[in-house]
């Protein structure tokens, strides 16, 4: 998966693929991670893709991607990534002080 | 309920010539369930048995309706005999192994595609309903068989050597798919029925496109074609799916499902 | 239930010292009940649990495929027909999801498949009794389905992230199956002689099987403790057990059947419907291979894996060959 920690290039050659499976949903969000699916090639995986994940409507797009393009964050990381914005409060509407007589804002 | 024979006028024979096809082919490919060759195909196969099976109820139904005897989808299917189904004898090939269940697909598909097309417009609005519906679900299974066609003919030597005995197999029931009778030849005039050798051309081009990336050679013209799955003389494979399908409603005939 | 082998202890070396600080902040992350993703750090014995019970769920799916899809061909009615084929893909589509969520932890499907069909991996005991009329359909979508439901809705809070996400999948998926299932019976309950004979009967067959879906007593399942810890089990079998008896028996007297148990019998203080002796020499037997059906599941698999090779080998070949080919420039034209 987007998840899986084996790189695909150490795969054996007789392996079949694995790609990502990202569903449009009807309301129009962006393209969301659904699953994952084997496949030999892309257009086999768009085709298995459709056949698994929308058999009940769930979608109106589908992107795949083979699982070892993606490249992920380590979760190593996740103090330098992702921690320092936690102080950044001015980032945000409610650190403005607006008079209530102004009204929404 | 005991075996029934339909009064078949043109219209109800049209609309069982339909059902059945569809039916049998539908029940083919649920025949795959816990055997495909990977686990992604096996919902591929039921999506499309899925597909022909519900076609094959809205078939029978409206064979029912135009026969005007109270009868259900169910007592079309479900009781009448192999002499009386009127599906083409391609559908009732047996799957064999893959190559032939797919290509089996792809011959039909890149038949019916048109075939459902060309019917959107039929006067009788059920059939150009259906039609409109099916013509879709015909555009992906053409499309998924074909996909399945190139890699297993341009694929292993051994999987081309599968698909040209499925070929061989396979190809003298094609003809039957282009055959008019009189029965249809009025329901043509009338705009119900469509001209099935009106759509030769582009089943052909279909074929010629997907073989020539299969790299397999398309059969001589003029061969030898069987036909008579319309008018019921079947081959010897029918009557077996027929006597599984068909065994517990037999057994239990007053009984309700 | 679909992971009953569970309960045999992990047999790997316990952690080293130098864990014992990352041991005590995972299991801290799953105390505040924060989901375990694939690259985070975990106990080997975590990852290894959660591969086996992740794999013989989907296993069990797959095998699963084999009992209901007897009766595809044989279904009585065009609608029976549809709802069973639709039942039995999503079955096929649940394995897929769940080798897909333990892939996630390093294990290929590939591997997980080798396993099964060497016998070296386990599958729910349920599947290797037969399908022998079509009232077991029912039952085994109001029983069966209805057994696996209990555990799988807990399982959609489970600890580890990508196998929360399938079972949320599968869960949405499932709601159809018992209801299928019981309005199946319900159809033949209300039908000829013949028919209701056929539902007593597969209930009759069918209901301590399903009882054995949950595992083993609490008393016998040590390693249950682990999994609670790891938030990979949230109840013990023996109350998912009893949830399910209270929820099933009186879908099963509606239905105006009994059920094969002279000890069975409300208890109205405790409000819970209280049950006979489960026949756990039965279960083991079943679980160690000898089922009347074992042999057959394994074979049916081994059979379609083998004869699929061939087709997986010439897409993957396919695949090769348009790879060289865009790697190659075309001839330049003349």
């Amino acid at each position: 998966m987007a998840e899986n920690p084996m790189p695909q290039n150490a795969m054996p050659q007789n392996v079949m693929p694995l790609w990502e499976v990202f569903i449009r949903s009807r309301t129009g969000m962006a393209h969301r991670h659904a699953g994952s699916v084997h496949a030999p090639d892309a257009e086999m995986a768009l085709q298995a893709a459709r056949d698994t994940y929308t058999r009940r409507g769930e979608g109106l797009s589908l992107w795949v991607v083979p699982s070892a393009a993606i490249i992920a964050s380590d979760p190593a990381d996740k103090a330098e990534f992702f921690e320092p914005t936690a102080e950044k409060i001015y980032r945000h509407p409610t650190f403005y002080e607006i008079p209530p007589e102004v009204g929404h804002m | 309920m005991t075996t029934i024979t339909l009064a078949e006028p043109p219209r109800v024979l049209h609309a069982l010539r339909l059902a059945d096809t569809t039916l049998v082919l539908g029940h083919r490919l649920s025949e795959w369930t816990g055997q495909a060759p990977m686990l992604e195909e096996e919902l591929a196969l039921a999506n499309m048995g899925l597909d022909l099976i519900g076609q094959a109820r809205a078939l029978y139904t409206h064979a029912a309706a135009l026969d005007g005897q109270g009868r259900t989808e169910d007592d079309l299917a479900y009781f009448r005999d192999a002499p009386q189904y009127r599906n083409l004898l391609l559908a009732e090939q047996p799957n064999g192994d893959f190559a032939q269940t797919m290509l089996r697909q792809f011959l039909y598909a890149a038949f019916a595609l048109p075939f459902w097309n060309a019917m959107a417009a039929s006067a009788d609005a059920v059939l150009a309903a259906i039609a409109a519906k099916a013509e879709k679900e015909m555009a992906y299974h053409q499309r998924h068989s074909a996909a399945w066609v190139v890699r297993l003919g341009d694929g292993t030597a051994e999987s081309h050597a599968r698909l040209r005995a499925a070929l061989d197999a396979l190809w003298p029931f094609t003809g039957e798919m282009f055959e008019v009778d009189e029965a249809e030849r009025g329901l043509i005039a009338q705009g119900i029925a469509i001209d099935p050798a009106a759509l030769r051309p582009a089943w052909e081009a279909s074929i010629a496109r997907v073989f020539a990336e299969a790299t397999l050679p398309l059969p001589a013209a003029g061969r030898w074609m069987q036909s008579g799955g319309h008018h019921g003389r079947h081959g010897e494979h029918l009557g077996h799916l027929l006597a599984v399908m068909q065994s517990l409603p037999r057994a239990y005939p007053d009984a309700r499902w | 239930m679909y992971t009953q082998a569970l309960n045999q202890r992990d047999a790997a070396p316990a952690a080293t010292p130098e864990d014992a600080a990352a041991l005590a902040r995972f299991q801290a992350r799953i105390d505040a009940d924060e989901r375990i993703e694939p690259n985070d750090w975990m106990p080997a014995a975590y990852r290894r649990t959660l591969v086996r019970q992740i794999s013989q769920h989907a296993h069990s799916e797959i095998i699963g495929m084999q009992p209901e899809g007897n009766w595809i061909t044989r279904a009585p009615s065009l609608r029976r027909k549809a709802a069973l084929l639709a039942k039995v893909q999503d079955e096929g589509g649940h394995g897929l999801y769940l080798y897909a969520a333990a892939e996630t932890l390093g294990v290929s499907r590939e591997e997980l498949s080798a396993q099964l069909l060497s016998g070296a991996a386990k599958y729910s005991s349920i599947f290797n009794y037969p399908t022998l009329s079509w009232a077991d359909i029912g039952a085994i979508g109001w029983l069966v389905d209805g057994a696996a439901i209990m555990n799988q809705i807990p399982l959609c809070r489970c600890s580890y992230g990508p196998y929360a996400r399938a079972m949320i999948r599968v869960c949405k998926e499932e709601s159809f199956h018992q209801r299928q299932g019981y309005e199946l019976m319900l159809a033949l309950s209300r039908g000829t002689a013949e028919q209701k004979a056929m539902a007593q009967d597969a209930l009759n067959r069918w209901w301590w099987p399903c009882l054995m879906m949950f595992g083993p007593p609490d008393s016998e399942s040590q390693h249950s403790d682990q999994s609670m810890r790891w938030g990979i089990k949230r109840f013990s079998n023996d109350a998912l057990r009893q949830k399910f008896v209270d929820a099933t028996v009186p879908q099963g007297h509606f239905l105006g059947l009994s059920f094969p148990d002279p000890a069975l019998r409300y208890d109205a203080e405790a409000g819970h419907w209280r049950f006979g002796a489960i026949d756990w020499a039965e279960f083991r037997r079943v679980l160690a291979g000898d089922g009347p059906c074992n042999r057959q599941r394994l074979e049916t698999r081994r059979r379609a894996e083998a004869e699929g090779a061939w087709v997986r080998e010439a897409a993957l070949a396919h695949a090769a060959k348009r790879r060289a080919r865009a790697a190659t420039p075309p001839l330049a034209a003349e």
